[in-house]
């Protein structure tokens, strides 16, 4: 288990990573928690890692206009600290209980997750509910992506070779905001057979704006649009049997399985949507 | 040091002043350990030493058509490559068979494969560079070219006229079968008034350790010797087979075992991996090291279980159970694996099924199987997590089909606590057991009937918990009948070397190794209660073949039982040894005297006459003092091995309380308990904590871990992601409880204590699963590991 010979670069500035990221096979090594495994492993050989720990300005929690943004290299175990993520952004905050051990959250960033885009893990799926968006930054400057246009497959996402993700941005949440968050897995801390990540705006004693992002069911995470509608016209019966998925057997669950955890989640997560 | 006085148990000959026997003292080496100053094998690193990395096959079965080195050859720091052709003229092949396993056959394994590759992960060419890294690089380059043969993967079918037979010589796929029938099974089935038949599964898996396996072979030409670093459970049994293969004799080899992290059977077995790397010493005249990572320890490591039980039961309306009937099959992987065979778990099942019980009538076939996976072999409680499964299980489902309480049938037929000595159905010979009084003590311990008022109630809301035991036997302190009748080279003897230095301080050289299970204290107690010192003036050596007695190691939970009473003896006879020095020095009897807490005192009233490290000065510094003719002897050895008994068998039972959520399959363990006998407790928070392990590794048994194959050998979850172990935040509190039934076979009295928790916690959580779905109509689960997904089949869910 020793990484195939690759070089190393600690990138000094932003733009300096950018450049550094026309190498072929250049990976930007961040937490490194799932990169170093798949090194290990032989799975990946890239020929350059390009070490982005320590550049400035990219670890910050802040509020700028109605958004939580959250640096790319802020580590899960900040965020999990974090008073703005648990008032502001309490869906993210149910999430990163769930994600590894103490110790992966403690170098494990919350870009690095986005970045990776495990169709398994909990952050996408999240920032797909809350409609969310990510920064990233390229030889041809900054833009935005919103979540929904990010995740485009398997660890596929919407960012260009030489583009580095810098922040993630979600709304603020406020009062009428509800979030709902439940996932299965064997063992706390593995990835999970299926999880459901959720938000949406009470409406009087009802719902509204419901959005559901499935995780571990596919390829990318998946909203569960059919669903949202049924549940926000208040059956959660209904919402149940209007789920679409169509989750692949895997090593965990076989897809009917996970079909069924799936409608199991929608109806423990309804009902944290419904607390108020 | 901190000692825990917990009050021992009421003891006769061991009841000596300042006995640590009974006492929860801190292990010796725990200081050493935990400020990360241990010796492992990983920790090894010699002048010139050369790393080895394998290429493995990935085929589950393929003839090897060419292997093309030269690339590696040249690649930057390797130093050769190596092919199974050219290993095998260093080392003999080997076969795992054993004359008392009757008609067991196996075909010769050599250290890397030759020709062929009969499993995924198989090495089949070697490359030793200066370091692991460049040793992986080159391996990469190692071209070879396979001819990819059909896999047999399926037991049911491995017997089969039409399934390809895996080695040629052997005529067929059928490595060890075994038959039994005793009493009037036919009668017995046919005048019961219930009979239940169910088929069991369980699921492979495998032991995982911290510290992988690791050796380092140091072939020195100049003086004709090697020398292996080797992290084993028996360094006796692998300086033989070393010796063996290599055309030398054993004294041209010396293992050495210091610290080993963890080991649960697997690592007491021959690896070819492991061979491989000391024949490649031979061959290079300088130290190798190899360490499996974990991927090649999925692969590699030995498995266990696997196995496919047909068994049936018969009870009559009164609750007497009438008869046992099995038919296990199991696939044990391409060889059987040398040299304690890959029979040994099947014949386990054979023996211990319906072994708490009176039931005298039994019948049972076991059929093993070879195939294209992994080899399995002995891993923690050989055996018995599938005979106590298949045992329980019956005895829970005869119990509901009748209508009487589990724990009420089970009173109605354990083999009664004044009947013995006396034998199982299976012949297997008891001394004492005292399986009701376990069941007493576990039945007051967990509140039976209030966790049953309770799970009644809580039913009428919707929450389906479960209640389920497990009474069992244990295999412990083996004879000779174990592996020496079979003409393996594996002693179950040991030894002890007990020797005064100085400064009135006790040396002890163990035969028993330590693997994390804390044999370095039980050793200690044990001499300093029999000597007479305090513990911290007690150092225990272990694991290294030149310097040690002769032993067999730890395996079968013979190290406190059997190497505990070598110790203890040992520790006597030295205390005879000097008394007669102290009895010389002060002009008194020897038998008026007695050594306590490391002062010579007058036996009588205490009194102190003589300070051990005053009478060591004497004795080594000025012998010219003593009277003419008298010679001091300051170091004593004693060996023990049992006689009496083939084994010391133990005792217990345990019980499960979990929750299943019946909407998700999964299952939440709340609480398990344990009462188990293992006779004299020599160190009550070390026997604690050995169920304590047991029962979470048989916890991985019943839920969590598995191997699993694709139809082609495939391993598909080899990696510590998706293979699951099981972990804290999902295990119950377990709570520990003892009967104390010592053997008089030794002074000491004490069993073994290591395998009882991985032998009934995986039926008891079967039980209690079927226990909690039983109102919902659930089909009882069989098939370990019981994932959400077989839960949610029993219910009809998906």
């Amino acid at each position: 288990m020793k990484p195939a010979p690759f070089a190393y670069k600690k990138a000094r500035s932003l733009d300096e990573a950018v450049a550094l990221l026309v190498e072929k096979d250049a990976r930007l090594l961040a937490g490194g928690q799932s990169l170093i495994a798949t090194l290990n492993m032989r799975l990946s050989a890239p020929s350059l890692l390009i070490d982005i720990n320590g550049l400035g300005g990219l670890d910050g929690i802040t509020v700028k206009g109605g958004a939580v943004e959250i640096g790319a290299l802020t580590r899960h175990a900040q965020a999990e600290r974090s008073d703005v993520i648990a008032k502001q952004a309490p869906l993210i905050a149910r999430a990163i209980p769930h994600i590894g051990h103490p110790a992966i959250r403690n170098r494990g960033t919350l870009g690095g997750s986005i970045a990776f885009a495990d169709p398994a893990a909990e952050l996408p799926a999240c920032l797909l509910a809350l409609d969310g968006e990510i920064d990233a930054t390229g030889p041809k400057g900054k833009r935005t992506i919103k979540a929904q246009d990010f995740f485009k497959g398997l660890f596929e996402t919407a960012l260009g070779p030489q583009e580095v993700l810098t922040a993630i941005r979600v709304p603020a949440a406020d009062n009428a905001a509800r979030v709902g968050f439940a996932e299965l897995a064997r063992r706390h801390g593995d990835y999970a057979i299926v999880g459901l990540a959720a938000c949406a705006r009470a409406n009087g004693k009802g719902l509204s704006d419901v959005r559901l992002a499935y995780f571990g069911v596919g390829s990318t995470p998946v909203r569960a649009k059919k669903a949202e509608l049924a549940l926000a016209s208040g059956n959660i019966d209904a919402a149940i049997k209007a789920l679409d998925l169509q989750p692949h057997d895997d090593v965990q669950a076989t897809g009917k399985v996970k079909t069924h955890l799936a409608g199991a989640l929608l109806r423990r997560v309804a009902k944290q949507l419904l607390e108020a | 040091m901190k000692i825990t006085d917990d009050s021992p148990p009421v003891l006769t000959a061991l009841d000596r002043p300042n006995s640590y026997i009974g006492r929860s003292v801190p292990r010796p080496n725990l200081q050493r350990l935990t400020q990360g100053r241990g010796q492992y094998v990983s920790d090894v690193a010699l002048p010139r030493m050369a790393h080895v990395a394998y290429v493995r096959s990935p085929h589950a079965h393929a003839r090897i058509v060419k292997i093309t080195i030269d690339a590696a050859k040249n690649a930057t720091g390797v130093i050769a490559v190596v092919t199974g052709a050219e290993l095998a003229k260093v080392m003999t092949p080997w076969v795992g068979v054993l004359t008392h396993l009757k008609g067991l056959k196996s075909a010769p394994q050599a250290p890397l494969a030759v020709e062929r590759a009969c499993w995924q992960g198989e090495a089949v060419c070697a490359v030793v560079a200066r370091t692991r890294a460049e040793a992986e690089d080159a391996c990469e380059l190692v071209e070879v070219s396979y001819e990819e043969l059909p896999a047999v993967t399926d037991p049911e079918i491995a017997l089969d006229g039409k399934t390809p037979v895996i080695h040629a010589s052997l005529g067929d796929n059928l490595c060890f079968e075994r038959k039994l029938d005793v009493g009037a099974v036919d009668k017995a089935f046919a005048e019961a008034d219930a009979v239940v038949e169910t088929t069991f599964r369980f699921g492979r898996h495998t032991g995982v350790t911290n510290e992988p396996r690791s050796v380092v072979a140091d072939w020195n030409e100049g003086e004709q010797r090697m020398t292996v670093y080797h992290g084993t459970q028996a360094p006796h049994m692998m300086q033989n087979l070393f010796a063996k293969h290599l055309g030398i004799a054993e004294h041209q080899v010396r293992v050495l075992t210091k610290d080993v992290g963890g080991s649960f059977g697997i690592k007491v077995h021959t690896y070819a991996d492991e061979m491989a790397t000391v024949a490649l010493s031979k061959l290079l005249k300088r130290p190798v090291k190899f360490v499996a990572d974990r991927i090649e320890s999925f692969v590699t490591d030995i498995h266990a279980r696997d196995h496919r039980v047909k068994a049936k039961i018969g009870v009559s309306k009164d609750g007497t159970i009438t008869a046992f009937e099995i038919d296990d099959l199991t696939g044990i992987g391409p060889y059987s694996v040398y040299p304690r065979t890959s029979g040994i778990e099947a014949n386990q099942v054979v023996n211990l099924v319906g072994g708490p019980y009176k039931c005298p009538n039994y019948r049972a076939q076991a059929r093993v199987v070879f195939q294209n996976k992994n080899v399995m072999c002995q891993y923690r409680a050989v055996g018995h997590p599938i005979a106590v499964a298949v045992t329980e299980g019956l005895v829970e489902l005869a119990a509901a089909k009748i209508g009487i309480d589990p724990l009420e049938l089970r009173r109605r037929n354990l083999i009664a606590d004044d009947a013995y000595p006396t034998q199982s159905a299976s012949g297997l010979k008891f001394e004492l057991l005292s399986h009701h009084e376990a069941l007493a003590h576990l039945d007051s311990m967990m509140n039976y009937a209030g966790l049953r008022a309770e799970q009644k109630k809580l039913r009428e809301k919707g929450i389906y918990r479960g209640i389920g035991f497990a009474s069992f036997i244990e295999v412990t302190n083996p004879s000779a009948a174990f592996y020496g009748v079979g003409g393996a080279r594996i002693t179950s003897m040991d030894g002890a070397t007990v020797k005064l230095d100085a400064q009135g301080a006790i040396i002890v050289h163990t035969g028993v190794t330590e693997q994390g299970q804390g044999a370095e204290a039980v050793v200690a107690q044990c001499v300093a209660s029999s000597f007479g010192v305090p513990l911290d003036k007690v150092r225990v050596i272990t694991g290294d073949t030149d310097n040690t007695p002769y032993g067999g190691g730890t395996w079968a939970s013979r190290a406190a039982g059997i190497g505990g009473e070598a110790a203890w003896q040992a520790g006597k006879a030295l205390r005879g040894n000097v008394l007669a020095v102290a009895a010389s020095i002060l002009q008194a009897k020897p038998e008026e005297l007695d050594i306590r807490n490391g002062i010579v005192v007058d036996k009588a009233n205490g009194t102190e006459r003589l300070p051990l490290d005053e009478l060591a000065r004497v004795a080594y510094f000025r012998p010219d003092t003593l009277p003419p003719g008298f010679q001091a002897e300051l170091m004593a050895t004693r060996h023990y091995v049992p006689r009496a008994w083939p084994f010391a068998f133990t005792n217990g039972i345990q019980g499960s309380h979990l929750e299943v959520d019946v909407d998700t399959g999964f299952v939440k363990l709340l609480k398990h308990w344990c009462v188990e006998d293992c006779g004299t407790i020599i160190n009550p928070q070390l026997v604690d904590e050995q169920i304590r392990g047991g029962v979470v590794q048989g916890i991985g048994a019943a839920l969590f871990e598995h191997c699993l194959y694709d139809e082609r050998g495939q391993l598909l979850n080899g990696n510590m992601a998706d293979y699951l172990v099981p972990m804290a935040a999902e295990m119950p509190d377990i709570e520990c409880g003892h009967v104390v039934s010592p053997t008089a076979d030794s002074e000491l009295g004490a069993k073994g204590a290591g395998e009882a928790g991985t032998a009934g916690a995986p039926a008891s959580v079967m039980n209690a699963i079927n226990d909690a779905l039983r109102p919902l109509g659930a089909q009882p689960l069989t098939d370990m590991p019981f994932t959400p997904d077989k839960i949610l089949r029993a219910l009809g869910k998906v």
